[in-house]
């Protein structure tokens, strides 16, 4: 109801984005999807109180990491946790460029495309921009999205239903280097290559079919 | 805009060659445009006769094989690891991939972009040269001979490279040209040519060149009769002449010479035909510089006064052998190179020597190279290595004749130190009384050898038995010969010792576990890659040579003789060969490079790549040392 209402006074930019995904092309060969994987860095972990500080975001297609389409950005500090600061090392006042929310989410969102969205706990970053969009009147993403930790519980023969596997856990069992942990873009990239080592492992057993990928995620709406 | 993925790649890209010759900013911009790929052991990242990709590839993580079916059998050609380029095919010429390439294990590839990286090739020519190499060895041994000339056919940058070496040469040229004024009568100029031997002579007023005439000239324009030999030479003169400033290269003389279709070119002060005249450049001049740089060499050495000369012409020798190397050159061609003018250098040093005595040899000798030179394969300097026979004499002549070769000797010696060839420390070369004598008693000499193998002995026949004739007479050096093989012909046994002696060097074949380096010295922890690799195939190749009576030195030569003898063991001598010519070049690389004779290695300083060629050249050193043990019968021998 109240979507229907404020129809007309969409911004473009949101608009843009319900056109993409609803429209795709793309979706039914894997070959032609546009995958985004992508991390945030937080003030901490309360959806409503806590802030994005950096957003990353790397590009696969066609089992490729495409660095070129990479995303990196730095958004102003209105909230200031200084406990995270010791996992992030983003500061309130460093020195990387940094954007008001507003722009960086726009900017973020006109990247995204129709990519389809790959993440670590993706619950946790998506619920993070949707409250962002939120405070913008908009919202929430309708990217489809896929998770490692839950992709990894399809695949793996063992300890399947077991337990939530962290980012580091899965990096030690699919042999993913560790750089630049825990900052945005560099914990993108190893959900990246998590992403191109679980779909190699996956097809082995299975046609790489994007819906059934999406089934893998039960916790996940989309 | 920060990016901490490409920030990450250019700190990977920029420790490895060649990216690490690229700016810091265009390496960036490189990285900021790398694909990442990931395979998984087995998985194929190009087939063989594949469409050329987009991108050429750096191993990040991993290892890949690269392989050639030929006749439907897979051929394994190499294995790159961490920071190793493939694919670089499509980046040399538009065509399908000639090798096919799997993931060896687990393995993140970094894919260049081919667009971003064709400028750089002609901004950068070392980088270019660098993948040239590394395109080169991919497709090493036994199929790059077979490839070299195809790979680099019509890549105009490529092939600008590949001849850089004479091209950015300066051009050498007349700097005292033969000159006439405008007034001169045509007669007058062509006498001057025809003293001086010259085909054009250029007419100049107050030194500054305003025309030439050429033998071109006097055919079309007197002897059709235009013009009369009373004539003027400013008549038949063509003017303007073409002119270039002094530090002209190959390169522009000859577009220069393409582009006004002329065959001389005048070298100006100012490079304007309004300055002075300074020299004269002919086609000649450049077909000299281009094809021929070892005949111009050699040339010089002919015209050489002094030793101290010879030091200098040597030296240019040196820098030939370098440019070679940089060019890809094949190792049996700068061997034969550099032999020819080591050979030339000592011959000039004997007739100087024999002119400074002021008396002619009293009967006929021959001078005799030793070792690697008398095998041709003396690329760096090393020692001397020398000996001389002279012609049986009646013993009351002996003593004088005697002197006078080891007056000759000690004078030709002095002059090869002075060249840079160190006097043997094992006192092996002509001066040496035991080492100047007659026929007569080197036969005895060898027959001595032969029949009575101790160690000390065979040591000797090792050196002496690869004797080269440099100097002097033929017949005396062919008796010599001669008597070697009919002396070994008639006792078999003294093979089998050679063969023991040989095998004492086995292969290091536990290179990468247990690296089989030198203990202590000034050479610890470096690999003796004259005595434990190349010695091994030098002392198999005499052996099975000396078996055969085979008149050849060379041990390239040796083997492609012993590939004929015995066809059903074509592929062990070959491999041989393909190994000695490897190990030959990486001697001789690494000697260039810590200007030394190259015959330590330093493990630590060779990348996996290097190790793994290495390696690939000790299997053939242990089938070669395998059928030597069997052929003669080496168990049966006592221990020497």
């Amino acid at each position: 109801m109240i979507r229907f209402f404020k129809k007309k006074q969409v911004p473009k930019f949101w608009q843009e984005h319900l056109d993409k995904v609803q429209n795709s092309q793309k979706y039914a060969n894997f070959e032609n999807i546009r995958f985004v994987a992508i991390d945030t860095e937080t003030t901490g972990f309360d959806y409503e109180n806590d802030r994005i500080l950096c957003i990353g975001a790397v590009a696969i297609k066609n089992n490729k990491i495409l660095v070129s389409d990479s995303f990196e950005i730095y958004l102003k500090q209105e909230v200031f946790n200084k406990e995270t600061v010791k996992i992030h090392g983003i500061r309130k006042n460093g020195n990387e460029a940094k954007l008001s929310e507003e722009e960086a989410i726009i900017k973020f969102i006109e990247y995204l495309d129709d990519a389809v969205i790959v993440a670590h706990h993706t619950a946790f970053d998506v619920n993070m921009i949707n409250q962002a969009l939120k405070r913008l009147k908009v919202g929430p993403l309708e990217s489809k999205q896929l998770d490692t930790n839950y992709i990894h519980k399809k695949i793996a023969k063992t300890d399947t239903y077991k337990k939530i596997f962290s980012l580091d856990e899965l990096c030690e069992i699919y042999n993913v280097q560790m750089h630049d942990r825990h900052t945005a873009l560099g914990d993108a990239l190893i959900t990246a290559y998590l992403f191109l080592k679980q779909t190699s492992k996956y097809k082995k057993s299975n046609v790489l079919n994007l819906f059934d990928l999406i089934n893998t995620n039960y916790h996940l709406i989309k | 805009m920060k990016n901490t993925i490409s920030e990450r790649i250019f700190d990977f890209l920029k420790n490895y060659p060649p990216l690490n010759l690229i700016p810091n900013a265009t390496l960036l911009e490189i990285s900021q445009n790398v694909e990442i790929q990931y395979f998984e052991k087995d998985q194929i990242i190009f087939s063989q006769n594949d469409h050329p990709h987009e991108h050429f590839y750096i191993i990040n993580q991993g290892s890949v094989r690269l392989y050639r079916f030929i006749e439907n059998e897979k051929h394994v050609l190499d294995i790159c690891d961490e920071g190793d380029l493939f694919g670089l095919r499509p980046l040399i010429m538009n065509e399908n991939y000639l090798m096919g390439s799997s993931a060896n294990e687990e393995t993140i590839l970094y894919g260049i972009p081919i667009s971003l990286f064709h400028d750089i090739i002609l901004n950068y020519p070392k980088v270019s040269q660098f993948l040239i190499a590394s395109f080169a060895t991919n497709t090493r041994e036994p199929f790059s001979e077979k490839h070299k000339g195809k790979l680099f056919a019509n890549v105009a940058a490529i092939q600008k490279i590949e001849h850089g070496f004479s091209e950015i040469q300066s051009a050498n040229y007349n700097k005292n040209p033969i000159t006439c004024s405008p007034d001169t009568t045509i007669q007058t100029a062509c006498l001057i040519m025809t003293k001086k031997f010259i085909n054009s002579i250029i007419v100049t007023e107050n030194e500054i060149p305003i025309g030439i005439i050429t033998d071109k000239d006097i055919r079309t324009k007197i002897g059709t009769g235009l013009y009369t030999i009373i004539n003027k030479v400013s008549d038949i003169m063509t003017s303007p002449v073409v002119t270039f400033p002094q530090n002209i290269t190959v390169a522009e003389a000859q577009i220069m010479i393409l582009k006004h279709k002329v065959s001389h070119l005048c070298i100006t002060k100012d490079g304007s035909n309004k300055t002075e005249l300074v020299g004269i450049l002919t086609q000649q001049d450049l077909i000299l510089t281009q094809g021929n740089s070892p005949s111009l060499l050699t040339k010089e050495i002919k015209n050489a006064k002094d030793a101290e000369t010879l030091k200098y012409i040597r030296a240019k020798a040196s820098d030939l052998t370098r440019g070679y190397f940089e060019q890809e050159i094949p190792i049996y061609f700068v061997t034969k190179v550099i032999s020819e003018i080591n050979t030339a250098i000592t011959k000039k040093a004997i007739r100087m020597s024999i002119s400074e005595i002021g008396k002619q040899p009293p009967v006929s000798f021959s001078w005799l190279a030793l070792g690697s030179q008398g095998r041709k394969e003396q690329l760096l300097m090393t020692d001397q290595d020398n000996a001389l026979v002279f012609e049986n004499v009646n013993p009351a002549e002996y003593n004088s004749v005697k002197n006078y070769f080891l007056e000759l000797a000690e004078k030709v010696t002095e002059k090869l130190n002075i060249v840079g060839f160190d006097y043997c420390p094992a006192n092996i070369m002509a001066t040496n009384p035991k080492w100047c004598i007659s026929f007569d008693e080197w036969k005895q000499q060898f027959k001595e050898w032969i029949t009575d193998p101790i160690p000390e002995k065979i040591l000797l026949s090792i050196i002496f038995f690869d004797f080269e004739l440099i100097y002097g007479d033929e017949t005396l050096y062919n008796k010599m010969a001669d008597s070697v093989f009919e002396t070994i012909e008639k006792n078999q046994i003294f093979l089998g010792f050679l063969g023991k002696v040989t095998l004492d060097n086995p292969p290091p074949l536990g290179f990468f576990k247990q690296f089989l380096v030198e203990q202590d010295g000034e050479n610890k922890d470096s690999f003796d890659i004259k005595s434990r690799a190349i010695r091994p195939l030098v002392d198999a190749a005499r052996i099975l040579s000396l078996h055969y009576k085979l008149r050849a030195n060379n041990t390239i030569a040796r083997y492609e003789k012993l590939m004929e003898i015995e066809p059903q063991n074509s592929e062990l001598f070959e491999s041989c060969a393909n190994a000695f010519k490897i190990l030959l070049q990486f001697r001789t690389s690494q000697g260039l490079a810590n200007n030394d004779n190259g015959k330590f290695v330093d493990i630590n300083s060779l990348n996996k790549a290097d190790r793994l060629k290495l390696k690939s050249c000790f299997k053939p050193i242990k089938n070669v040392q395998e059928a030597i043990k069997m052929r003669f019968r080496t168990s049966q021998i006592p221990q020497v």
